[in-house]
């Protein structure tokens, strides 16, 4: 697997995943963490992927 | 102030539950009877670990010359018993030159450090405080 965003979608996903199950102990509240997370991590790498788009390497 | 037998075996008991939720990620919960828990983290755990290792990630040698390399070492070691067996079984060698080479250390390094999380969970569980 080559694509970055499906990586980046990847491990977001775990982190999510493994921080909403040690932070919560009931499944709906889990879940809620966890999606929340997940969008937070997803989002913010996109929005900050535009903002160094300029810059050259 | 001298250590009673009850609070010794205790103290034995929660040496022994975090090296064994160390080597095992998620053994601690189970033990602990967390059991939803400890399968999350028993499969998610190794599962993140071998990805990296797939995408040719690198398990880093204890050099402490270049400290970046040695934490990134100590952070691989928060996996437990999967760093030693990738380690033998002569994963975790890196390649520098595939796309996936900075992805895969991600994972890898990752995975060690919420391992160390999920001991310090079952810690906290074991003593009580969640």
């Amino acid at each position: 697997m080559r694509s970055h965003i499906l990586l980046l979608v990847l491990f977001a996903f775990f982190v999510s995943l493994i921080f909403a199950v040690i932070a919560k102990d009931d499944l709906r509240e889990q879940v809620r963490l966890g999606a929340v997370m997940f969008a937070g991590f997803v989002a913010s790498a996109v929005v900050l992927g535009w903002l160094m788009y300029p810059f050259p390497l | 102030m001298r250590v009673t037998a009850a609070e010794e075996s205790q103290y034995g008991g929660l040496v022994l539950l975090c090296l064994a939720s160390w080597a095992i990620p998620g053994a601690g919960h189970l033990w602990l009877g967390r059991r939803n828990k400890g399968l999350v983290f028993l499969v998610a755990l190794p599962l993140m670990f071998a990805i990296g290792l797939a995408l040719r990630g690198r398990l880093f040698p204890f050099d402490f010359s270049d400290p970046l390399v040695g934490l990134e070492a100590l952070a691989d070691f928060g996996m437990g018993a999967a760093y030693f067996l990738s380690k033998a079984l002569g994963y975790g060698a890196g390649d520098v030159r595939a796309v996936t080479y900075e992805y895969g250390n991600a994972f890898l390094v990752v995975a060690g450090l919420l391992n160390l999380l999920v001991v310090i969970d079952a810690y906290d569980v074991a003593l009580g405080r969640k």
